[in-house]
């Protein structure tokens, strides 16, 4: 499927990589279906979550563990039957990052990481109870 | 919407297997315990309408992905 995007402009999307958010992104409920960009490069840091549905949608995505190696996830059952989570080590995670004008401020969204089910690719962005980890993790100090 | 009245130590039930008790009353504040299978997520309303402020400003980004591609992060050590 061809996609004509805002930031890459036109790419070739594989129906096996589109990924489908079925309660789609708090904020973005409409829009269900993502594929990931720039994965493959190598060290890349930052990554997309391309909307399939909204060209003009991309999220930056990071691993949340490459970025602060004490991180963990706790999802609830609820949240994991969503996307069907039958086993952890399918899931793919990520954490969307802000950047904003000032990118000494990029900050990642580490208490609502994106869970992707890598057996059936299925995603969604569930919202951790506990306070250990901030909605802005600052990553650029200084 | 339904708008009851409960006193402290009263519960309501939404469906048969969801209860929401009145713990305690101190002025402003209500404290409820609520009973629920762990298939139902429960959030503080305001925790999930931050997730949304902070996705919309993610999206909204005005820096180029040629710009974020280029971009290190300061290490940090593992704070755990």
């Amino acid at each position: 499927m061809q996609l004509q995007t805002k930031n890459f402009g036109e790419i070739t999307v594989d129906e096996n990589d589109i990924i489908t958010f079925p309660a789609g992104i708090p904020g973005f409920e409409d829009l269900k279906r993502y594929t990931l960009l720039g994965k493959q490069e190598t060290e890349a840091l930052f990554f997309w979550l391309q909307s399939i549905d909204e060209p003009s949608l991309a999220f930056v995505v990071v691993d949340p563990f490459s970025i602060n190696p004490g991180y963990f996830v706790d999802a609830d059952d609820s949240e994991m039957e969503e996307i069907d989570i039958k086993n952890p080590e399918d899931v793919l995670t990520l954490a969307i990052v802000t950047v904003p004008e000032n990118v000494k401020n990029t900050s990642v969204n580490l208490k609502a990481p994106v869970l992707i089910n890598l057996k059936n690719n299925m995603g969604k962005q569930i919202v951790m109870k506990n306070e250990t980890f901030p909605v802005k993790y600052y990553i650029m100090n200084g | 919407m339904l708008v009851l009245s409960r006193k402290k130590g009263q519960s309501i039930m939404i469906g048969h297997d969801i209860e929401i008790s009145i713990i305690d009353v101190q002025g402003e504040q209500i404290r409820l315990g609520i009973n629920a299978p762990r298939s139902v997520t429960i959030h503080r309303k305001e925790v999930f309408e931050e997730i949304i402020q902070e996705n919309k400003q993610a999206a909204s980004t005005a820096i180029s992905p040629d710009i974020i591609r280029t971009m290190r992060i300061e290490k940090k050590e593992d704070e755990s």
